[in-house]
C-alpha cells in the first residue's frame, strides 16, 4: 500500500514540479520557435507515457500485492495486446520524429539571403569577423596564425580587405535579418551557444561548421561555450547585441572607417 | 507452455563423465587468488568494481560540493573539478558498470544458469580478471603522478585531451588513462569471448536458447556487442596515444596552442568522436541489456508470475543490440559533422524506442495479475522501472535531432544519462546483489537495512536528477565548475544546486550502509538455504549452497522447461524448477 502510494506521489509530484518550478527556458530571441514547439509536443507525449506507466505500476502493486491465497495468473503471451502496444508506441514515436525532422530540415537549410558572419573560438575568448561592403569574408587558415594575425587571415585575399574584425568586443546583429554563422576554432573544440537563440554548434579546428538564425528581438544576450575546452571553459563568455537595423548600420559605418584607417596606415 | 513437451531431453541420461576432478583447485592460492573458477573470478571482479565505485562516489561528492557551494572548498579548483568529472565518468561507465555486469554477474550467473560446470576457457577467464585489476591500478596511479589524472572529460575529445589547457594533457594523466583503457579492453576480450562461447557451447542438455533465462540473454548479447564495440575505442586510444607520445596527427589538424602554431596537421578531431561513440553508444546498451535481463528475472520471480511475452523480450534484446550499432552519431548532432546525418541517426534512434518500450510494457504486464512480494530485490526492480522509463523518455528529446540542439551539452544531458544509465542500472545491480547474495554466501542480507537503502537511494536519486533536467532546459551548460553569474539564470538555480548536493551526500552515505550490510551479513545474516526465493532457474537448484567448484556435484542438470514456470495451474508449488521433469514433484519419471 505504502509502496503504491509513494509511486503515485512520484508520478504526480513530477508533473506538479514541471508545472510550478521556476526553472524554464529563457524567452526566445530567434526564429527557432519551432524547436520550442517540438519540445512541448515531446513533453506532452513523454509526460503522458510516464504518468500512465507509473500509475499502472502503482495500481498493480496495490491490487496484486501478495496476500494469503493469491495466485498469479499464468499467461506466457498475449500476442494481440503486444502488437497493439507496439503499434501505439510506433505512432507516438512517429508523432515526435516527424515534426522533429521537418524542423531539422529548416535548421540546416540556410536561406539564400543570409549574411555570412564568422565566429572564431580560441582558449578562452571569442572573436568575430563581419563582411564589409562586398558582403564576402576573406579566406583564413589556422596555419597563418601569428602574433599580429591572431585569426590567421589570408592577407592578400581581395574579399578580406574590408572585413571587420572584432577581438574581445561584442558581436552585433541586426534584428530580423537571417545570419549564417560560420564557426571556426584555431585550437580545441568550442561551441557557440546563445541560450535565447536555441541554436548551438561545435567549432572544430581544421574545419568550418555553421548554423543559421534570424534574431527576432533586440537585446543583449550572453554567449557561452558549450563544449569542454580546458580549464577556462566556464569563463569563455561573450556578448551578442541584437540591434535595430539603423543602429546596426551606424555602428557598421563606424567600424568600416576604423578598419579602413587601420589598413591604410603605414606599417 | 504448461507442460513443455519433453522431446529428446527427457530420455537422455545425465552426463556420465566424472569430470569433477578437473575442477578441484589444488592449493589455497589457486582456489582464492589465481582462481580459474568463474564464481571466484566473479567475486574478485565484483569486489574490485565496488571498490572503484566507492572512489567514483567520493569524486561525485567532491564535484557536487563545488557545484552546490562554489568557492567554499578552496582545494576544488577548476583543474581538480575537471579531473573529478573525468575520472568519475570513466570509472563508473567502464570500470564499474561494465565490469560488474559482465565480469561480475556474467561470470557468476552464466555457468550456473545454463547448467555448466564453469566457463569454457577458465585460464583466459582468470587472465581477464588480472588484466582488469592491472587496468584499475594503472588508472588509480594517475592520481599520484605529476599533473594528476586527465581532466579531458570522460569522452576524452582531442585535441584538448592532449594539450596544455587541459589537466593531465601534457603530463602523465592522459597517457595512463589511454593505457589503462587498452589493458581493460584486452582483459575484457578474454572474458567476453568466454561468456559468448560458454553460452553457445556449454549449455546443459535441454537448455535450448529459447529456454534460457533473460539474464543470460542480456549478458550474452551485451558481451557479443562489447566484443564488436570495444575495438573501436581501442583503436581510438592507440591513435591518441601516438598523437600524444610520438607526435603523429591522427586527430590533430593544423592547430595553435596558447598562441603558438604546432607542427601538426591533416588530422581530424571528428574521427575520434566517431570512433569513441561507435564504442560509446553500444556501451550504453552493454550496460542496459544485462540490467534488462536481470530485472526481468527479479520481477518474474518476486511477482510469482511468468515473464510476460518471453519471445518478444528475447527479440527485443537482439533488435536493440543490433540497432545500437547504427545510432552512435546521435551524440554528435552539434559536433559539426555533416548535418544531413541527422535525419538518419534521429530515425534509427527513435526506432530503438519501440523495442525498448515493449520491454517496459512486458515488465509491468508481468506485475499485472501477479502475486507481488514486495521484498528488497523487487523494490529495486520497481525503482529501476520508474527511473529507466523517466530517463528513457528524456532520451526521446535528445535523440530527436532538432530538439537536441538547444539541450545538448547542458545539464539536461547530465540528468538524462545519469537517470537512464547511472541510477537505473545501479538499482538493478543492488536488486541483483540482494537477490543472489544468498546463493553466493549462503546467508540473507539484512532486510531492514535493505529497505532503508532502497528508499533513500531511489527517492534520493530521483530528487537529484529529476530537477536537474530543468537547469539544462533553462540553458545551464554541463562541465561548468561554476555557473558564474549567467544573466539568464535566476539565483534560485543556485539554491537548487545546493539542494541537489545535500541529497547527493545523503544518498552517498547510505551506500556505506549497504557495504556494511554486505560485510555484516557474511557472518550474521539469516541462513538462506538453497532456494530462498523459491525460484525456477538452475542456479537455485545446485546440490550445495554456496555452489562448490564444478557447481553440480556428480551429475549435470537436465533442463525440461523454460525459466518462467511460476504459478503453473495444477502444479503442487507456485514454481517449477527448470530441471524438474513434471509440474508435480512426486510425479514418476516420464515415460519415453
Amino acid at each position: 500500500m505504502a509502496v503504491a502510494l509513494i509511486l503515485v506521489v512520484v508520478a504526480l509530484g513530477s508533473v506538479l514540479f514541471h508545472l510550478v518550478s521556476p526553472w524554464w527556458w529563457t524567452p526566445i530571441a530567434s526564429n527557432w520557435r519551432f524547436i520550442d514547439d517540438t519540445i512541448i509536443i515531446t513533453f506532452w507525449i513523454t509526460g503522458l507515457v510516464f504518468v500512465a506507466v507509473v500509475l499502472f505500476m502503482a495500481y498493480c502493486i496495490y491490487r496484486f500485492r501478495h496476500e494469503k491465497g493469491r495466485t498469479a495468473a499464468y499467461e506466457p503471451e498475449n500476442k494481440r495486446l503486444e502488437w497493439w502496444l507496439t503499434g501505439v508506441t510506433g505512432v507516438g514515436v512517429a508523432a515526435m520524429l516527424a515534426p522533429g525532422l521537418f524542423v531539422w530540415n529548416q535548421f540546416i537549410t540556410v536561406p539564400e539571403d543570409a549574411t555570412d558572419i564568422e565566429v572564431v573560438g580560441q582558449q578562452w575568448q571569442w572573436s568575430y569577423r563581419l563582411p564589409g561592403a562586398d558582403g564576402k569574408l576573406g579566406m583564413a587558415d589556422t596555419r597563418n596564425v601569428s602574433a599580429d594575425n591572431p585569426l590567421g587571415l589570408k592577407r592578400d585575399d581581395p574579399n578580406g580587405q574590408d572585413d571587420i574584425i572584432i577581438e574581445g568586443g561584442e558581436l552585433r546583429l541586426p534584428v530580423g535579418k537571417p545570419v549564417k554563422a560560420l564557426l571556426r576554432s584555431i585550437d580545441v573544440l568550442h561551441n557557440f551557444y546563445v541560450p535565447e537563440f536555441r541554436a548551438k554548434m561545435d567549432m572544430v579546428p581544421g574545419q568550418v561548421s555553421y548554423f543559421w538564425l534570424t534574431p527576432t528581438r533586440t537585446g543583449t544576450f550572453e554567449i557561452l561555450c558549450a563544449e569542454l575546452c580546458g580549464v577556462g571553459h566556464p569563463h569563455m563568455r561573450g556578448t551578442v547585441m541584437v540591434q535595430t537595423e539603423q543602429e546596426y548600420l551606424a555602428w557598421m559605418q563606424e567600424q568600416s572607417e576604423r578598419t579602413f584607417a587601420r589598413l591604410s596606415a603605414p606599417d | 507452455m504448461v507442460d513443455v513437451p519433453l522431446g529428446p531431453a527427457g530420455v537422455i541420461p545425465p552426463a556420465e563423465v566424472e569430470d569433477m576432478e578437473l575442477y578441484h583447485p589444488h592449493s589455497w592460492v589457486t582456489k582464492y587468488v589465481f582462481s580459474q573458477d568463474a564464481k571466484v573470478i566473479a567475486i574478485q571482479y565484483s569486489a574490485t568494481a565496488l571498490g572503484v565505485g566507492l572512489v567514483a562516489l567520493v569524486l561525485s561528492w567532491l564535484m557536487r560540493l563545488q557545484l552546490g557551494f562554489p568557492g567554499v572548498f578552496s582545494f576544488i579548483d577548476a583543474n581538480a573539478y575537471y579531473q573529478y568529472i573525468t575520472m568519475h565518468g570513466m570509472m563508473m561507465v567502464v570500470y564499474v558498470l561494465t565490469a560488474l555486469f559482465l565480469g561480475g554477474f556474467g561470470n557468476y550467473l552464466i555457468p550456473l544458469m545454463i547448467g555448466a560446470r564453469d566457463m569454457v576457457f577458465p585460464y583466459a577467464n582468470m587472465l581477464s580478471f588480472w588484466l582488469y585489476l592491472l587496468a584499475v591500478l594503472v588508472l588509480m596511479a594517475s592520481f599520484f603522478v605529476p599533473g594528476g589524472p586527465t581532466g579531458a572529460g570522460w569522452t576524452l575529445y582531442p585535441p584538448q585531451a592532449i594539450m596544455t589547457g587541459t589537466p593531465g594533457g601534457q603530463d602523465w594523466g592522459i597517457i595512463l588513462m589511454l593505457v589503462s583503457l587498452m589493458i581493460f579492453i584486452v582483459g575484457f576480450t578474454m572474458g567476453g569471448l568466454n561468456y559468448v562461447v560458454t553460452v553457445l557451447q556449454a549449455r546443459a542438455r535441454g537448455m535450448t536458447l529459447m529456454r534460457m533465462p533473460l539474464t543470460v540473454w542480456g549478458i550474452f548479447t551485451a558481451s557479443f556487442m562489447a566484443l564488436l564495440a570495444f575495438p573501436a575505442l581501442f583503436v581510438g586510444a592507440v591513435m591518441m596515444l601516438f598523437d600524444r607520445v610520438l607526435g603523429t596527427s591522427f586527430f590533430m589538424p593544423a592547430i595553435v596552442e596558447m598562441g603558438q602554431p604546432l607542427e601538426r596537421g591533416g588530422g581530424s578531431p571528428l574521427l575520434f568522436q566517431h570512433l569513441f561513440w561507435f564504442f560509446g553508444h553500444p556501451e550504453v546498451y552493454i550496460v542496459a541489456l544485462p540490467a534488462f535481463g536481470i530485472v526481468s528475472d527479479l520481477i518474474s520471480t518476486h511477482a510469482r508470475r511468468n515473464i510476460f511475452g518471453y519471445r518478444m523480450m528475447v527479440w527485443a534484446i537482439l533488435i536493440i543490440g543490433a540497432l545500437s550499432f547504427v545510432v552512435w552519431a546521435h551524440h554528435m548532432y552539434v559536433s559539426g559533422m555533416n548535418p544531413y546525418f541527422g535525419f538518419f541517426f534521429a530515425t534509427t534512434t527513435l526506432i530503438i524506442a519501440v523495442p525498448t518500450a515493449i520491454k517496459v510494457y512486458n515488465w509491468i504486464l508481468t506485475l499485472w495479475r501477479g502475486d507481488i512480494h514486495l521484498n528488497v530485490p523487487m523494490l529495486f526492480a520497481l525503482g529501476f522501472i520508474v527511473t529507466f522509463v523517466n530517463g528513457g523518455l528524456t532520451g526521446l528529446f535528445l535523440g530527436n535531432v532538432v530538439v537536441d540542439v538547444p539541450l545538448s551539452d547542458t545539464m539536461f544531458v547530465v540528468a538524462h544519462f545519469h537517470m537512464v544509465m547511472g541510477v537505473a542500472p545501479i538499482l538493478v545491480i543492488f536488486g541483483a546483489i540482494y537477490h543472489w547474495y544468498p546463493k553466493v554466501t549462503g546467508r540473507m542480507l539484512n532486510d531492514a537495512l535493505g529497505k532503508l537503502h532502497f528508499w533513500v537511494t531511489f527517492l534520493g536519486a530521483y530528487a537529484i536528477f529529476f530537477p536537474m533536467h530543468y537547469l539544462g532546459l533553462m540553458g545551464v551548460p554541463r562541465r561548468y565548475h561554476e555557473m558564474g553569474g549567467m544573466a539568464f539564470v535566476p539565483p534560485s538555480a543556485q539554491t537548487l544546486n545546493a539542494f541537489i548536493t545535500v541529497v547527493a551526500l545523503v544518498v552517498g552515505f547510505v551506500q556505506l550502509l549497504f557495504v556494511f550490510n554486505l560485510i555484516w551479513s557474511l557472518r550474521h545474516g539469516r541462513p538462506a538455504g538453497g532456494n530462498p526465493w523459491r525460484a525456477t532457474t538452475l542456479e537455485w537448484q545446485t546440490p550445495e549452497t554456496p555452489p562448490p567448484h564444478g557447481n553440480w556435484g556428480k551429475e549435470l542438470p537436465v533442463v525440461y522447461r523454460w525459466a518462467y514456470d511460476y504459478s503453473v495451474p495444477g502444479a503442487d508449488q507456485d514454481f517449477v524448477p527448470q530441471n524438474q521433469a513434471s509440474i508435480t514433484r512426486a510425479a514418476p519419471e516420464p515415460a519415453s
